[in-house]
C-alpha cells in the first residue's frame, strides 16, 4: 500500500562528507516490509524542484515510527532536502517498489552484502533483518575515499565488515570485487553504480543467488510513466521490459540487462 | 445538479478532469491509490500496431518548472492493449479515450478501427504531435494537408468519436487546427509536449538518451493557454485542454481560454493524488467565482 504522508523530521545530520542521515517519523513507517524498497521524496512545495526523488530507506523502526534515508548531497534537490531542520515536514510518498529477497537465504547460511557508495543505506536494513533471521552477514562497502565512509560501525555490529577505497585512505584500495574473491557465502545482496553491480554479475555468473538494486532516472516512481524500464535479458533487443520503480529496484542477477 | 457534468461528442463526463494520456498507464497503477469512478474520463497512453520498447533511458530530465521526457511511444501494442489493458479498466464506470499513434496512415487506420470498437472506448485521440518518434507522429502533427487527410481516414473506421491531439510544435497553430476540422475532427485535445533539450554540466552532452525530447509540465501553461485561446474562437468543436495543470485555478483558466474539459499529465507524478483533489475543489472554487455550471467559464476570455 502507497501512501502519501509529511512526515516530521526526527534528526539530520551530516555522517561523512556530504552525506547526510534524515530519521522521519510517519505512520507510512508501518508499511515499510522488505529492506531495500525506497520512497520518492517532494523536498521542497512548488517547482523547484518540481519532481521527486527516490531515495532508499536505510532503517526502519517500527516501534517508534521512524525511518531513516541517507542520501548524498549532490544536486539542487539533495540540497535543498539538506537544508531542512528538525521539525520540519517532507513530503514522501512510499513505501515503493520491491526490496531484497531475504528468504532466499536460510537460517545459518551466509549473504554477503555488497554496497557501492549511496548504494550502501539500504544495506543497513537488510543486514538487520537478515541477523534478526539468523543468517550470517558479511559486508564489502566500497567509497571513493576515507571522507566518503559511513556507517562502518554499525555494519560492524552485524557482522565482519570490510571497506574498500578508490585511493586507499582508508580500509583495503580497490574494489569490492577484489575482497569478495576471498570470501565465502551463499547468497549475494548488491546496490551501488552500474559499473560495480556489471562487476558483480560477471564474477559471478554461475552463482545462484546473485540480487541487484539499480538506479534509473524516475518521473512516477509508482509504474504508470515508462520512464525506468530496462530490458529483459532473456529479450535484450525486443519490446519485453521491467520497470526498476516497481518491478525492482531490486531484481536477480540475469534477469535484467544492466 | 451535477454542475461539472460535461457533455462533449461521445463523452458524458461526471466532470471535465481526466488524466492524460501517457500520465496514467492504463490506470493500473492509480487504481491502487484511488477510486478510478471519481475520474471524469482516462486517456491511455498511446497504443500503436505493435508492440512497441521506446527510446533507451534516460528517457527523463527535469527541467525549471517542467520535465522533459522521451518515452516513445512504449506500449504493448493493439493486441495487448485489446485484451489486456480494456478489459481490466471496464470494473470501472468511466470512459476510455484511447490515444492512438503510428508511423503510417495505414497504423492509425488499423489502430482506430480495432480500437474503437472496445466497450469502454468512447472516444479517440489522435496522436499526430509525439515529438519523440523518428517517423512518423510529429510529420503528421505539423503539416495540415496531412493532418486532415489523416483525420479524414481515421473518421471513416472509427466508430466513436474522433479527437485530434495538437502539438505546439507549429508556427501556426490555428491553421493545423481548422485543417483537422475539416477533416471532421469531433473535437481538439491540446496541447502536447514542446520539444526540447537538456545539457549534462559535466559530459556536456544532452541529458536524454534520445537527445530531445517532449517538455511539459507548469513551464508550458501559458503556451496552452495561449494556443487554446486562439484556436477555440476560430473553429466550432470542443477542445480538452492540457499543459501544466495542477489545481482547480488551473482548470478555470483553461476554461476561460476557451476548453470544454481539461487532462492533467505530468502533475500526476508530483502529487499522484492531484486528479481527485482537483474535482473536490472545484465546485467551491465555482462559489467563489459566482457560477452555477463550470461550462460557463468555456470562453470567457474572448466571450
Ligand atoms: C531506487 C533508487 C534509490 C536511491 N537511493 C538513494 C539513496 O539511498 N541515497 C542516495 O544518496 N541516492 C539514492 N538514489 C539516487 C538519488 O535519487 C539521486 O542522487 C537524486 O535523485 C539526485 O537528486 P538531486 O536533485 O540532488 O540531483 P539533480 O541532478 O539535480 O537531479 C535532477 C534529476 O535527475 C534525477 N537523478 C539524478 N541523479 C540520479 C540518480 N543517480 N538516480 C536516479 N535519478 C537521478 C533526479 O531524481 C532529478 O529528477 C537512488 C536512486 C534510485 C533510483
Ligand atoms: C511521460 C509522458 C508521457 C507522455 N506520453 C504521451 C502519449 O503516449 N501520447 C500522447 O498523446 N501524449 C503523451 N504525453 C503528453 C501529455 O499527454 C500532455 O499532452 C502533456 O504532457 C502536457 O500536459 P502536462 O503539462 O499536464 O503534462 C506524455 C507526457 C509525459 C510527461
Ligand atoms: S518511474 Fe514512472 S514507471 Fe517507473
Amino acid at each position: 500500500m502507497i501512501v502519501n504522508e509529511h512526515c516530521s523530521i526526527v534528526s539530520q545530520r551530516e555522517i561523512a562528507e556530504n552525506i547526510y542521515e534524515l530519521i522521519l517519523h510517519g505512520e507510512l513507517t508501518s508499511k515499510m516490509n522488505e529492506p531495500g524498497q525506497f520512497v520518492h521524496v517532494k523536498v521542497a512545495s512548488g517547482y523547484a524542484p518540481l519532481l521527486r526523488r527516490p531515495l532508499s530507506i536505510a532503517h526502519v523502526n517500527k516501534e517508534n515510527q521512524e525511518f531513516t534515508l541517507i542520501y548524498r548531497k549532490d544536486g539542487r534537490g539533495t540540497a535543498i532536502l539538506s537544508s531542512k531542520k528538525t521539525s520540519e515536514t517532507v513530503d514522501i510518498l512510499g513505501p515503493l517498489g520491491h526490496g531484497f529477497p531475504i528468504e532466499e537465504t536460510k537460517a545459518g547460511e551466509t549473504a554477503v552484502l555488497v554496497g557501492g557508495g549511496i548504494g550502501v543505506p539500504p544495506l543497513y536494513e537488510l543486514s538487520k533483518q537478515l541477523v534478526k533471521k539468523g543468517v550470517n552477514v558479511k559486508h564489502v562497502l566500497g567509497f571513493q575515499n576515507h571522507a566518503a565512509v559511513f556507517y562502518e560501525d554499525k555494519f560492524k555490529s552485524f557482522g565482519s565488515t570490510y571497506v574498500t577505497t578508490v585511493d586507499g585512505s582508508h580500509g583495503t584500495k580497490g574494489f569490492v570485487t577484489d575482497v569478495m574473491n576471498e570470501l565465502s557465502f551463499d547468497t549475494i545482496y548488491s546496490c551501488g553504480p552500474t559499473a560495480m553491480l556489471k562487476a558483480v554479475e560477471a564474477g559471478y555468473a554461475t552463482h545462484k543467488k546473485v540480487y541487484v538494486s539499480l538506479e534509473e532516472r524516475m518521473g512516477c516512481g509508482i509504474g504508470a510513466c515508462f520512464a525506468c524500464v530496462c530490458h529483459t535479458a532473456d529479450d535484450p533487443f525486443g519490446f519485453s521490459y521491467k520497470k526498476v520503480c516497481t518491478d525492482g529496484p531490486v531484481f536477480k542477477a540475469g534477469e535484467v540487462v544492466l | 445538479m451535477n454542475r461539472l457534468e460535461t457533455q462533449l461528442p461521445g463523452l458524458n463526463l461526471k466532470n471535465p478532469v481526466m488524466p492524460a494520456s501517457g500520465c496514467f498507464g492504463f490506470g493500473r497503477e492509480f487504481g491502487g491509490l484511488y477510486n478510478l469512478n471519481d475520474l471524469g474520463a482516462i486517456m491511455i497512453k498511446a497504443t500503436t500496431v505493435e508492440p512497441r520498447f521506446g527510446n533507451p533511458t534516460p528517457r527523463v530530465a527535469e527541467t525549471a518548472a517542467g520535465m522533459l521526457n522521451a518515452i516513445g511511444l512504449q506500449n504493448p501494442g493493439i493486441d495487448g492493449v485489446m485484451n489486456n489493458e480494456l478489459p481490466w479498466l471496464e470494473q470501472f464506470d468511466v470512459p476510455i479515450i484511447a490515444n492512438v499513434a503510428g508511423s503510417t496512415e495505414e497504423d492509425y487506420v488499423e489502430v482506430a478501427k480495432r480500437i474503437s470498437t472496445a466497450a469502454n472506448v468512447q472516444a479517440l485521440e489522435l496522436n499526430i504531435s509525439c515529438p519523440n518518434v523518428k517517423t512518423g507522429g510529429i510529420a503528421f502533427g505539423t503539416i495540415p494537408e496531412v493532418a486532415k487527410s489523416l483525420t479524414k481516414k481515421v473518421k471513416e473506421v472509427s466508430v466513436v468519436p474522433v479527437y485530434v491531439k495538437l502539438s505546439p510544435n507549429v508556427t501556426n497553430i490555428v491553421e493545423m487546427a481548422k485543417a483537422v476540422e475539416d477533416g471532421g475532427a469531433d473535437g481538439l485535445t491540446m496541447i502536447n509536449t514542446l520539444l526540447g533539450m537538456r545539457l549534462d554540466l559535466k559530459t556536456a552532452k544532452p541529458i536524454l538518451a534520445n537527445k530531445t525530447g517532449g517538455l511539459s509540465g507548469p513551464a508550458i501553461k501559458p503556451v496552452a493557454i495561449r494556443m487554446i485561446h486562439d484556436v477555440s474562437q476560430q473553429v466550432n468543436i470542443p477542445i480538452i485542454g492540457m499543459g501544466g495543470i495542477e489545481s482547480a485555478e488551473d482548470v478555470i483558466e483553461f476554461f476561460y481560454a476557451g476548453a470544454s474539459a481539461i487532462a492533467v499529465g505530468t502533475a500526476n507524478f508530483v502529487d499522484p493524488f492531484v486528479c481527485p483533489k482537483i474535482i473536490k475543489d472545484l465546485p467551491e472554487l465555482l462559489d467563489q467565482l459566482g457560477f452555477d455550471h463550470i461550462s460557463e467559464c468555456t470562453g470567457r476570455s474572448w466571450n
